[in-house]
């Protein structure tokens, strides 16, 4: 098992950069999810990883030694792919062997450790079945198979619960989790799913047009986005965002929003007026009639243990997690109450979020 | 139950369809294998019995085409025939009955050999070069690709024959003239463009990420190739090994133009049995039976393949 440390990554396709001077580190035994949409970047950083595909710039450190440009085969990972890439002219004790075949290892031993391994991932009964013939939940698992099997420094996997059905990608979810706890090794997973990458990870990269947006736990992109990208791609329904146009200074602990004082954690930042934000998770909103913010309810969405609502204020539509046992009339006048203590900040011209006590607390106490 | 049973499923054809579309094709086989049959048929007559008019179909069968086809014999008066110590083989019973005696073998099987050893070789080395060829055009980002595959087509655009005469001299000055390593190379100049352009097409079907996981599970390129593209082509790879060979092995004009001795393939030296005293009919069918086997036999030993179709591999698209 191994660290993984990305230095300056950067990978140009002609006139298209996929990746930019992305830099990070995957702790020895810690699962990373490379979370972002299609075309971010993930994928082409997670191969740069595996040594599919040559950087441009940067450097790739496995283990502490730069594998830049050392070959595939050379770098002692595995991978798992969005397709799985089972062997179709093998069954599946030949696939999981695979990778020991090429290392030379006694007949003996590989049938002891893809047993072993099959045993694992409660696969024996099929070991000898066609490929092409499995369900998409055992090519999971031969695919996984054939990359534990080697014990390799880390696991790399691209979208592997993609082109499964939601029922089953939850037990995957659970199955991959399990595994890795059992197994402790080194893991960088791929996925456009945030439900994935938040119930698996103890860390999440947020991607976005080849940028690393934020790098932290998932509490810390959840709770504190580094930016109106995260907030607003992480969570659903996404971060609300209140724009208004003011100015605010180091220590502020209000911000006006066309007139209504609304109370936030303690600023440690200057910005000259310009269009700012205020992010607001839906969860952190109450209805107060006494609250000087109202709107007029524009909907609701019943999910059971509660409800979305979603409330016109003038500027601009918030959507609220609230119980669910209160109904809501469409049309009708509502107060809005913010949890103070939750509120982010961004600087719309830069989309990053303003510096505040919320951010630095959270990170250094 | 009977319902159900009676029932007709959009995917599943009838009992009937099924019947009819079989009667099809065994009528089909039955039209297209009549000349086949009737060369079969020629090869195990007599001489006389196949110019009869109108043709025999019911004939006693003999061996004298084979015998005719393998050998050469010369004609000698009754009186030496019978003073002969008795025939050895059916052949020289069958040849003295014409009042001939066999004088020794014939050309036919050292030409039969030059046909294997010419058609087989290039066809080999078309699919060889054409799968090396095909797989990096399809891999790599080969500068000029496109233009280089078009000129890899172009060499088809005319006939071959049309080059003829240039390769002629040009075999001529070389010495490859009546050389089966002429021809050889000569069948997989004209195949390979073939074989490039159909293997390209399969290996273009058979996704990067194998080869992907194989480098990553601890293999080189070379590797990765052989031992995970090479299994999932032979679809192609048999199917292109039979067209090439059935144009080498069937190809008569570069045949008759570039070899005439010693590297003289069947095709152009079938024809020329009929001229060896009269019009010998059972010879000429027996040579083209012989002729048809290696085909026939190569056919059936890559059905398999043929018929496999492309991998439902265990990657989905």
């Amino acid at each position: 098992m191994a660290e993984i440390r990305i230095e300056n990554l950067r990978k140009q396709f002609a006139d298209f950069t996929a990746v930019q001077d992305s830099s990070f580190t995957v702790g020895d035994g810690e699962f990373l999810a490379l979370l972002g949409p299609s075309g971010c970047g993930k994928t082409t950083t997670l191969r740069m990883i595996a040594g599919l595909e040559l950087p441009t710039s940067g450097k790739i450190y496995l283990d502490g030694e730069d594998v830049t440009f050392n070959r595939a085969s050379a770098r002692d990972i595995a991978f798992v792919f969005q397709l799985f890439a089972l062997y179709p002219h093998m069954n599946v004790r030949k696939n999981i062997g695979f990778p020991l075949l090429s290392q030379g290892l006694p007949k003996a031993e590989i049938k002891a450790r893809v047993e072993e391994t099959a045993k694992l991932l409660q696969i024996s009964h099929i070991l000898e079945k066609s490929v092409s013939g499995l369900a998409g939940g055992d090519r999971q698992r031969v695919a996984l198979g054939r990359a534990i099997v080697r014990r390799p420094k880390c696991f790399l996997m691209d979208e592997p619960l993609g082109t499964l059905d939601a029922e089953f990608r939850e037990v995957m979810v659970h199955e991959l989790r399990e595994l890795h706890n059992r197994i402790h090794a080194t893991t960088v997973y791929v996925t456009h799913d945030q439900h994935e990458a938040m119930a698996m990870a103890d860390k999440i990269a947020v991607m976005n047009h080849g940028i690393i947006e934020q790098f932290g736990t998932p509490q810390e992109i959840y709770n504190l986005p580094a930016s109106m990208y995260v907030a607003d791609f992480i969570g659903s329904p996404p971060m609300n965002f209140l724009k208004f146009t003011a100015g605010v200074q180091r220590g502020s602990r209000t911000v006006s929003v066309e007139g209504v004082e609304i109370a936030l954690p303690e600023v440690h930042q200057d910005i000259a007026v310009g269009e700012l934000a205020l992010g607001v998770r839906p969860e952190h909103i109450r209805f107060n009639d006494s609250s000087a913010l109202r709107g007029s309810v524009y909907g609701a969405e019943y999910l059971g243990t509660n409800q979305i609502v979603a409330v016109e204020t003038g500027k601009g539509l918030l959507k609220a997690r609230v119980p669910a046992d209160h109904t809501f009339r469409i049309g009708e006048t509502v107060g809005l109450e913010l949890d103070s203590e939750k509120l982010s900040l961004f600087d719309c011209a830069s989309g990053r979020a303003v510096k505040s006590s919320l951010y630095t607390e959270a990170r250094h106490g | 139950m009977s319902a159900i049973n009676s029932a007709h499923s959009v995917v599943e054809p009838s009992p009937t369809s099924k019947h009819i579309a079989g009667a099809i094709v065994i009528l089909y086989a039955l039209i297209t294998m009549v000349p086949l049959a009737w060369i079969f048929l020629t090869s195990i007559k007599s001489p006389p019995d196949s110019i009869s008019y109108p043709p025999k179909v019911l004939f006693s069968p003999t061996l004298e085409g084979y015998c005719n086809l393998f050998t050469t014999r010369t004609r000698q008066t009754p009186d030496y025939i019978a003073a002969l110590p008795a025939p050895t083989s059916t052949c020289d019973e069958v040849t003295r009955k014409r009042n001939m005696v066999i004088a020794g073998p014939s050309n036919f099987l050292p030409r039969f050999v030059n046909s294997l050893v010419i058609a087989f070789g290039s066809t080999f080395l078309a699919v060889f070069l054409g799968t090396l060829a095909a797989y990096g055009f399809s891999r790599f980002k080969v500068p000029l690709a496109d233009d280089l595959l078009f000129f890899i087509l172009s060499t088809r655009m005319m006939p071959p024959i049309a080059v003829a005469i240039p390769i002629f001299l040009m075999y001529r000055e070389l010495g490859l003239s009546d050389t089966a390593l002429g021809m050889i190379l000569l069948y997989t100049a004209v195949n390979v463009s073939l074989a490039v352009w159909l293997l390209k097409g399969f290996i273009d079907e058979i996704p990067r990420e194998y080869e992907e996981a194989a480098m990553i599970d601890g293999y080189t390129r070379l590797q990765a190739f052989w031992k995970v593209v090479l299994p999932q082509a032979t679809t192609g790879i048999a199917a292109t090994a039979i067209f090439c060979l059935i144009f080498a092995w069937n190809e008569y004009a570069f045949a008759a133009l570039l070899t005439s001795g010693s590297a003289q393939t069947a095709p152009p030296f079938i024809p020329t049995i009929i001229g060896e005293g009269g019009q010998d009919w059972p010879a000429v069918a027996a040579g083209t039976t012989i002729f048809l086997v290696p085909i026939l036999v190569f056919t059936i030993l890559l059905r398999k393949q043929l018929l496999r179709g492309i991998t439902f591999g265990a990657v989905r698209k």
